[in-house]
């Protein structure tokens, strides 16, 4: 259903709009101040502001739009399993989540194709970081759309899923860096409250991976929180039907 | 040999809370009938088809599909089971061969056989050539339903369940339906539910009668009215003083009741007359009416109850039973 419905092209379109006015005032910023840092980590730095619409636009019709239409039970009737129907709504959701981000490739392919002489020096299409930040985007992408996925299950009102997605993926997002920063203004913390707190902050994931530092505790932060709320997830359709 | 039912229920119970929604319900659908499934608004129908679809549990009982509990074992039930829920829903943005498709891979028909799959029900629900590539959302009330129906189709299933198929249609469309039903008598078992009496009436070889979650009566329309409505009607029409007519027929001996008078021209009124007495009536009221001075008889025809009258005594008798067995509240 995710593929057929106008609400995914619109959200596709006013991600690339969105992304290509902060890609154009980043380089723009970059010709007025020069900075160290490379545009394609300054781009990727922001991607919660798209996070925030697009998450809940590709998910609160997953499974709240079905039940409120009346789908949902027409599609419990086939020899479907539950987890069949939750894996699905998540895949196609994050697929797509992924494929608008790849998407994103053609704004410094553009800006090559404009500019050669900018591109001369490497700075727009830099592989490492490009790569490093695609990752996180896969693997923090994972719990985004499981909560959105998530949130649509346990209400049968669109509105309601996207506004409880927004919230969740505020508090998780912001939440965390808030977090960081009480914990730093706070003085001395034992130190497994540091690594709790560093292990939820989102924002140090995205650095780490962008320089190329490989952790695997995101990885299992990221994977296990998205099985815990894809399962939840089938628990709800599982007795709300 | 036996043959196993397409539907057995034992002591089927579903709780919704406090709330009973249908309370040790009991029924069984022989492979290849037509059977109607007929209640008020909340009596429990859609309970029990959901219920027996595998999209809900129920608090207590069983229930079997083609010989295969459903609680056990829901998911080879669903292959047994073609669905129409209430109200149809579908989705608005896809087209009809698209959207039969996508079910019919979700029903598990083997990827060679889909497209003759789709196009069969297609072609049973008059689909194929008027409505194949338009879109859900375009399409009218009429065509939606056959949609819902090409779905239930779609795999072959054994039993198919409607739920309120021709609610919200026009004369037309309800013959339409009609139809397709008949079409599929003999080769599925089928469950309509409705509470359009007429519906059930022509569609169905038997009805099973529902009224706050409890089966209040079951069976043929003929076994029905011998059971709820025993008594002999006629109609007639009668010219001059219609109030003498019940009168003159208890003067002699018989137990007669007018149910219901209209004046169908000046001085003539079309009577609807019960009378309890057993046996072929007719000629005996003949003779008594035509010789009366005080009305003229015009015509007289022995009428049928209708399954609307039959369910209003199935469920009045239902609620008198209900408030029986209440216990008595003392002050």
């Amino acid at each position: 259903m995710l593929f057929i419905s106008p609400h995914t092209y619109i959200a596709a379109v006013l991600f690339l709009c969105l992304m290509g006015f902060l890609y154009w005032a980043i380089l723009r910023g970059m010709v007025n101040t020069p900075s160290e840092t490379l545009p394609t980590v300054q781009f990727f730095s922001v991607f919660w502001i798209p996070v925030f619409f697009v998450v809940p636009l590709l998910t609160m019709r997953s499974i709240a739009g079905e039940r409120s239409i009346g789908t949902l039970d027409t599609l419990m009737t086939t020899p479907t399993s539950r987890v069949a129907v939750i894996l699905s709504k998540f895949a196609g959701a994050y697929l797509f989540y992924m494929l608008l981000w790849v998407l994103t490739i053609g704004f410094p392919l553009v800006t090559e194709k404009l500019y050669p002489n900018v591109a001369e020096s490497g700075a727009l299409l830099e592989l490492e970081p490009l790569v490093g930040s695609f990752l996180f985007l896969a693997t923090s992408g994972l719990l985004f759309i499981s909560i959105g996925v998530f949130a649509s299950s346990v209400t049968r009102s669109q509105l309601v899923a996207g506004m409880l997605t927004f919230t969740t993926l505020f508090v998780v997002i912001i939440g965390g860096q808030q977090m960081g920063n009480l914990a730093d203004a706070g003085g001395e913390l034992s130190s497994w409250a540091v690594a709790a707190v560093n292990y939820l902050q989102i924002f140090e994931h995205l650095d780490d991976f962008s320089r190329g530092i490989i952790d695997t505790r995101p990885f299992f932060y990221y994977t296990s929180t998205t099985f815990l709320l894809l399962g939840f997830s089938t628990l709800v359709i599982e007795a709300k039907a | 040999m036996e043959t196993i039912p397409s539907i057995r229920v034992k002591d089927l119970t579903r709780q919704y809370g406090a709330l009973t929604a249908i309370h040790k319900v009991n029924f069984t659908v022989k492979p290849g009938e037509v059977v109607g499934f007929l209640g008020p608004n909340g009596a429990g129908k859609s309970t029990t088809m959901r219920i027996l679809s595998g999209i809900m549990s129920a608090t207590s009982g069983s229930a079997w599909v083609g010989g295969i509990c459903v609680a056990q074992n829901p998911h080879e039930v669903k292959r047994k089971i073609g669905y129409m829920p209430e109200n149809n829903p579908l989705p608005d943005d896809m087209r009809v061969v698209e959207y039969l498709r996508f079910r019919s891979r979700l029903k598990e028909v083997p990827g060679h056989k889909l497209r003759a799959a789709v196009k069969e029900a297609m072609e049973i629900c008059d689909l194929a050539r008027t409505a194949r590539r338009k879109i859900i959302g375009t399409l009218s009330k009429g065509f939606r339903q056959r949609v819902g129906i090409a779905d239930a189709l779609l795999g072959d299933p054994e039993i198919i369940i409607m739920d309120e198929p021709t609610i919200g249609l026009d004369p037309h469309q309800i013959q339409g339906i009609r139809k397709l039903i008949d079409n599929l008598r003999g080769k599925h078992t089928v469950i309509i539910s409705s509470h359009i009496l007429p519906e059930i009436e022509r569609s169905c070889d038997r009805v099973i009668i529902i009224n706050r979650g409890r089966i209040v009566a079951a069976g043929t329309s003929k076994e029905l009215r011998e059971e709820f409505l025993p008594s002999n009607r006629f109609s007639l029409i009668v010219e001059g003083n219609d109030t003498a007519v019940a009168a003159c027929l208890t003067s002699r001996g018989i137990d007669a009741d007018i149910l219901e008078c209209t004046p169908i021209a000046e001085n003539r009124s079309e009577l609807n007359l019960r009378v309890e007495n057993e046996g072929n009536l007719g000629p005996q009221l003949i003779q008594i009416l035509s010789s009366q001075r005080e009305f003229i008889l015009h015509s007289l025809a022995p009428r049928e109850p209708n399954l609307e009258e039959i369910f209003l005594a199935a469920t009045k008798r239902s609620w008198e039973e209900t408030i029986e067995t209440k216990p008595k509240i003392s002050a």
